[in-house]
Parts: structure tokens; sequence; C-alpha cells
């Protein structure tokens, strides 16, 4: 079964052209990259799979519910991580979770324990009274995810999750979402670093509004490093 | 609990967090109404003369006629500054939040249109209180018979400011809009000085300010602290309220919209 599947999108902001009909497909509880330069068109992509935007043409599917005709049922399982972030610096961790919980209808007892396990998940109980502007870039990130995780979504976006992160935090979060698809949530990891795409990962490469290849990271590397492929694929030079 | 109440409660709650974190705006947002009815009132107190027109019954001092344009006033700025707040929200990214939740767009907006109004109001009895104390009174069940008033004018000011918020794309294009928008809509209102007064100057900006919806929401509050209901400045502020908001939901169709453009 498919948990998150795209066909045919295009978006275009005035003349220049930010998708091109762009399809593909991630099957549910796999762990996808969506590797992409700068400029390639990954957040246009992620506008329109979080309904920021709607494509003139083209379908999106998310988890068995189509986002055109039954947008509340396919954002409900959609858990989102957007590349700026989207904390409240003011509010506890705690309460940035709280209303989270609030905009997906959840609160009371079920939202506080809800909460608490998500912060658990993430070894963030322990901030939960610390305003978000105290965190550091790593815990921040790690409040988000937990965020996403809260209404138990069945589908995860990330745009760049790891922006602005030392190496240590990088390849905790990125074992995390790992983790994460492996225990059946369907990930999708937007990035342009190709150290975080692991050879069993699926792989979507985007350049220039279109997609150039799809298959499993090892497979698109074909014997190269997949830092050499990419960039011969996209004409880059390292 | 329903999921609309859950998060009409989380929205407003936030308004009034976000609120109390800035305790400067507050003060802010008191002193730029009492400098006008302090400083400015007293001043021209001897320049105007007011005769009696409804809802008046005796002749009235400049500082009483103004009060209920600078009630006014304060939900103008306000509806303006959270619509400041919306462009903020989304340059960085929170307003992503909001509108990728599952529930309704028009429903999560129209919270924030309330939970903003409701810090408004809190604000306008703050003013009152302090005209109060300088022997600036309205008869006592005017307190009360307001709020309704202040709620309506306070949704059509906020719809105003929610639908500036989904056309203006950069915090840098805010300052000109205010300019175009606030400064306009106050002076070319009954807020400071009587129609017919502006009437007897050009009957132009006269009549420019007998359609200007903000007239119509400073006599729906200026009868209401008198008891007295004004039901042609309340259609009309429930109508621009509707046209406000409506044009506000298309802005923030996400079949049009600009959120995120630059990101």
């Amino acid at each position: 079964m498919s948990g998150l599947e795209a066909t045919g999108l295009s978006y275009a902001y005035g003349a220049k052209q930010a998708l091109d009909d762009v399809s593909f497909s991630v099957s549910s509880g796999a762990f996808c990259a969506l590797l992409g330069p700068n400029g390639a068109g990954k957040s246009t992509l992620f506008n329109l799979l979080t309904r920021l935007f709607v494509a003139p043409s083209g379908q999106i599917n998310i988890a068995g519910h189509d986002l055109r005709a039954s947008p509340r049922q396919a954002l409900a399982q959609l858990g989102i991580v957007f590349q700026q972030t989207t904390l409240d610096l003011d509010l506890t961790v705690q309460q940035n979770l709280g209303y989270f919980a609030a905009l997906h209808g959840l609160s009371g007892r079920t939202a506080a324990t809800r909460i608490d396990a998500a912060l658990d998940q993430l070894d963030m109980r322990e901030r939960a009274k610390e305003k978000a502007r105290a965190l550091n870039g790593g815990h921040r990130r790690r409040t988000e995810i937990a965020r996403a995780l809260l209404h138990d979504p069945s589908v995860l976006l990330l745009d760049e999750p790891t922006v602005g992160l030392d190496a240590a935090a990088r390849a905790s979060i990125t074992d995390y979402a790992h983790a994460l698809a492996a225990a059946g949530k369907t990930v999708l990891w937007a990035t342009h670093l190709t150290d975080e795409v692991r050879a069993q990962d699926d792989l979507i490469i985007l350049h220039r509004a279109r997609i150039l290849a799809q298959g499993t990271a090892q497979d698109i590397a074909g014997g190269h490093s997949l830092q050499d492929r990419f960039l011969s694929m996209t004409g880059q030079t390292a | 609990m329903s999921a609309y109440l859950t998060s009409l409660r989380a929205i407003v709650v936030r308004e009034a967090l976000r609120f109390i974190h800035q305790r400067e705006r507050f003060v802010a947002a008191l002193v730029r109404p009492l400098v006008w009815l302090l400083v400015f009132a007293a001043g021209f107190r001897a320049a105007l003369g007011l005769s009696i027109i409804p809802p008046y019954q005796t002749y009235i001092t400049y500082e009483t006629y103004i009060v209920p344009g600078l009630c006014g006033m304060i939900l103008l700025f306000n509806g303006m500054q959270s619509s400041l707040s919306l462009v903020y929200d989304r340059e960085m990214g929170s307003m992503k939040l909001l509108l990728t939740s599952p529930l309704p767009r028009g429903w999560l907006l129209f919270c924030k249109l309330l939970g903003s109004t409701a810090i408004s109001i809190l604000q306008v009895y703050a003013f009152l209180a302090i005209a109060a104390f300088f022997d600036i009174r309205m008869p006592a069940l005017g307190y009360i018979t307001v709020l309704p008033a202040l709620i309506v004018a306070g949704l059509m000011l906020g719809a105003l400011g929610l639908l500036l918020s989904s056309f203006i794309k950069q915090l840098e294009n805010f300052a000109g809009v205010m300019n175009f928008v606030i400064f306009p809509m106050f002076f070319l209102s009954s807020a400071l000085y009587p129609l017919w007064k502006m009437a007897e100057s050009s009957e132009l900006l006269h009549d420019i300010c007998a359609v200007n919806p903000f007239t119509h929401a400073v006599e729906l509050i200026r009868f209401a602290l008198y008891v007295e209901l004004n039901g042609p400045a309340l259609l009309w502020t429930l109508l621009a309220t509707a046209v406000f908001a409506g044009v506000a939901l298309v802005g923030y169709d996400p079949a049009r919209t600009r959120i995120g453009r630059r990101g």
C-alpha cells in the first residue's frame, strides 16, 4: 500500500516553473529521501503536499486520502516538520505542544498523555517547562518532531530538518527518523546532503523542477558514491 | 470537548499569552488614546462648539464626544496590529502550523479573529476606566450595553486586518498600508468631529465619511455607550464585517494563497 503518492504535480510562480509534472510514490513504512540542490523545487513540493498551496493540476494521496477531495482526513494523517522553526519561542515546550494538540482537536488528559509520551520518545521530558527560546537548535528540532508525532500521523514530512545543526544532532535526528520508518511511519525526508541518505533508503532526486531518478539509493548510486553520482546528475562539481 | 471548541480555546489562550508577554504593547495601546483624550481634546475643547445631536441630551464637552471614537481607535489599531502579527507569523512560519491543521481554515481564522478582538476589548475597558478616573463618564448601564457593540466593531476591524494580511506579502510593505488604511479611516470618520461639521467644510468629505465603515463602528459604540441602538450603524458594520471576512477567506484560500511563496 502506498503511504504517500503524488501524480502529475506542476506548479509555477508566474513564468518560473517550480515543479513540472512530478510523480512519485512512497510505500507505507518506507524512509524516502528527497534529494535536490537548493532551488530544485523541494519546498514548493512540500507546500503542495501540506496544502499550503494547491496545484492547478495533479493529485496527492496521503495514506489513502485524496488531499483535494478530503483535505481534512488527509491532513489528519500528516505530521510535518517545516524547514523554518515554527515554535512559539515565548512559550514553553509543553505549551507549544499543547497548542498544536488543540489544533488537532486533542485536549485534556488525552493531550497530556500524548505530549508526555512524545517528549519521552525524544528524550525531551525534562525540558518540558523550558521556554523554546532557551533550547539549542537540536532540541528545538526534537521538540518539533515530538510535536509532529502528537496526533499519531501515518505519514511524516520533514523539510531539511537538519539545517543549522551540528554533526551529533544531525546524526541523532537522522537516526531517529529512520527508526520511525522502521516502526511503520512513512517518512519523506527532504535534504540536499547525501550523507543523510542510507544505501537501502528509497531515494527521489529532484532537479530543476523535475524528477531525475527514483529508486533505492544504492541502485541510483550504481557502484559510485552517492555524492559523486548526485553531483554528476545535477551537473554540479564538488 | 469538541475539536472546534478545543482549538478555539487554544488559539484565544495563545493570543492572551502573547499579549501578556508584550506588556509594552498594552501600555502603548492605552497611551495613544489617552494622549488624544487628555491633551488633544483639552486643547480643542475651546475651538470646537458642539450642538446637541443624538444620542446626547445636553451639551457635552469635546472630551466626552471623542471617547467613542477613541474606543474605535483602540480597536482599529489592534485590528491592524494583529494583522501585522499574522504577516509576521507567516514570515516566521508559525502560521503554517495553523493552516495545516485538519480543522477548516475559515474556523481557525475566525478563532484568531475572536482572540484578538477579546484582547482589544480588554484594552477599551481599561481606557474607559482611566477616562472615568478623569471624570469623563458614561451612564453606568452604558458600560455593559457597549460590550456587544465593541464585539461587532472589533470583529469588523479584525476582519479588515485579516484581509490586509492575506494580501500583504512582506512585513516591509506594512508601513505603507498603515498610512493608507489607519489614518484615512480614522480622520475620515465621526471619531473626532460630528459629520454635520464635516459637511460645513466639504460635502464630498462628508459623503466619504458617511460610507466609511469606521464611522458606523464609532456611531454604534457611541449610541451603545448611552444605552441606545443605532440600527443603521449596526447593519453597516455587520455588512462590512461580512465583506472583509469573505475577501480575507478568498485571500487565504490555498488555491490562490501566497503563503510561504518565498520559502
